[in-house]
């Protein structure tokens, strides 16, 4: 079932210098379940594309939907959860109350906030984390706990901008085994955003290999790795060959230049 | 407490450059007092004296230093001086003696405080409307500024007078020039405290679909708070000065401005410095109460500042 359909998306931003074309003739389904990372350099829109699926900008042409909805709609139906570069916790919430936060907003009662946030402190291994301040924990723990806020309404998509890209390589080993065993145990559909080959790699079940001026997709590879991956799969020639692909694709797009 | 000693010297070096002050500042009037009680001074015509330089009379004579720091009307108070009449006028007296400075601080303080309240409110409504409405943006922010390039000196007899011809009188004209110059602190804070949150968080609470109202109090108020409380501690000196301000052009009859005011028509030097030691005290106290609750907020709000 596609979850999330772009038609011959446009956007371009009208900036003091002129108007910059950030996505250009984007086409793409996306499915129920598939984990989609979208991969290249700075400038080639694939933060703007999330962000067009988030109803965060919208688009100049072409159509995208959500759910069968436009993103605005989706979002009111609160089919997806952002996770943003930073994991801008509230520093005044514990991290309990930070979990609680859209909880409050989208107006859950009381109890049922209470153990909700539980589930997902439980999904993201931070039990018994509750009550400390965000201050208190480390950087990778401090994401995790902004990608437990963002399952915490149950939101069927998980929209992710680049979430480990300011922590270290072990962390983030470490943070991408623990997101794709969360993937399996939820079934949720995951757009990612990396700049890391080997992390699109490991991820997905979908590669898009993006390309900047104007941003446009320019290869779609569906991933043939198993999808029960542990860590050591990144040693296998299956791994290597599939990452020699991408970083083709990326070649390619920076051909003209 | 390691601090102490480097306080403790910064004060004893203020006390020391006000004592050597007092000498020369004193020593005309010493002068004649002591011709007058019969002592040999030079020069002897006190016409010479007037135009002769003070440290040089010093120098000349040197007996007369000790009567400089023992004046009854010094241009100069000692401190000791300062401090006997400080003491005098709060511990000595009855609180509801027109001669206690507890007295006349308390009617200041309450000004000081109603001013206070109303300019902080004043203050927070106008920053929650410049932050949300770009004309009150446009609008209302150059007129806060303007209305501190007036001087405070100049304005509060005419809002002495406005008010008093609506037959407004007593606490609340003191009150209002006290609100006019504490408002604009905390307007500048708040401002800038409730857009403190950057774009990343906005389009957290977007993703939620959050309303204005949510927005503000989950984000952008908690937010503001640490430059809330840094505006409060310069608004609330600022009250003080505004009603001390109030008191001068009104001929109020108490008031620590009130007090300053008589103490220059009859040259009372030492009342005049007592006064204003009395109202740097009042302020310490204020600023430091306001860094209390300061202290004891952010600590319930989890942040360790």
């Amino acid at each position: 079932m596609t979850v999330i359909n772009a038609q011959s998306l446009d956007l371009t931003f009208q900036t003091a210098d002129g108007p910059i074309q950030a996505l250009k003739d984007v086409n793409l389904q996306i499915n129920q379940g598939d984990f989609v990372s979208f991969i290249g350099p700075s400038g080639c829109g694939k933060t703007t594309f999330l962000r067009v699926i988030a109803a965060l900008e919208h688009p100049t042409g072409g159509t995208v939907t959500v759910n069968g909805m436009t993103p605005d709609q989706a979002r009111q139906a609160r089919a997806y959860g952002y996770v943003f570069q930073a994991a801008g916790l509230y520093p005044w919430r514990t991290i309990g109350g930070n979990i609680r936060l859209p909880l409050e907003i989208m107006g859950y009662p009381k109890s049922e906030q209470a153990d909700r946030m539980k589930n997902v402190l439980q999904l993201v291994d931070l039990e018994g984390f509750e009550r400390k301040y965000p201050w208190q924990l480390s950087g990778g723990m401090q994401q995790r706990a902004s990608i437990a806020r963002a399952l915490a309404f149950d939101a069927d998509i998980l929209l992710m901008d680049e979430p480990f890209g300011a922590l270290d390589e072990i962390v983030r080993d470490h943070l991408n085994e623990q997101l794709l065993a969360l993937w399996a145990r939820t079934g949720k559909t995951i757009g990612f955003v990396t700049h890391s080959i080997s992390e699109a790699v490991y991820l997905s079940t979908k590669i898009v290999v993006m390309s900047p001026r104007p941003g446009r997709i320019t290869d779609v590879i569906e991933s043939p790795l198993p999808k029960d991956r542990p860590l050591d799969i990144r040693d296998t020639p299956e791994f290597a060959a599939l990452a020699h692909r991408v970083r083709e694709g990326l070649r390619a797009g920076h051909s003209y230049d | 407490m390691r601090s102490i000693v480097p306080v403790l010297t910064v004060v004893a070096a203020i006390i020391g450059l006000w004592y050597a002050a007092v000498i020369p500042m004193n020593i005309k009037e010493a002068l004649m007092q002591a011709e007058r009680a019969g002592a040999e001074v030079t020069p002897a015509s006190a016409r010479d004296r007037r135009d002769a330089a003070a440290l040089g009379l010093v120098m000349q004579n040197s007996f007369a230093i000790g009567a400089t720091f023992d004046q009854d009307r010094p241009r100069l108070p000692a401190p000791h001086q300062v401090m006997a009449e400080l003491w005098d006028t709060t511990i000595d007296k009855r609180i509801t003696s027109r001669r206690s400075l507890v007295f006349h601080a308390w009617v200041t303080l309450s000004a000081t405080s109603l001013g206070f309240a109303i300019g902080t409110g004043l203050g927070i409504l106008l920053a929650v409307g410049i932050v949300h409405s770009r004309v009150m943006d446009l609008s209302v922010m150059p007129w806060a500024i303007v209305s501190q390039t007036i001087p405070i000196i100049a304005i509060a007899p005419m809002i002495i007078v406005v008010l008093y011809s609506i037959g407004v009188q007593g606490l609340l004209p003191k009150a209002i020039i006290s609100a006019y110059l504490s408002f604009f602190p905390v307007v500048v804070g708040m401002v800038k405290g409730l857009r403190s949150p950057d774009a990343m968080q906005l389009d957290l609470l977007r993703t939620y679909s959050a309303t204005k109202t949510q927005s503000f109090f989950k984000l952008r108020l908690p937010a503001s708070m640490p430059y809330l409380f840094a505006s409060l501690k310069i608004g609330i000196a600022a009250s003080l000065v505004g009603a001390i301000v109030g008191e001068l052009p009104t001929g109020a009859q108490s008031g620590l401005g009130a007090r300053m005011l008589t103490g220059s028509y009859y040259g009372q030097t030492i009342q005049i410095w007592s006064a204003l030691f009395a109202a740097a005290i009042v302020a310490a106290a204020l600023v430091g109460l306001i860094g209390l609750i300061q202290r004891l907020t952010l600590r319930r709000m989890g942040v360790t500042a």
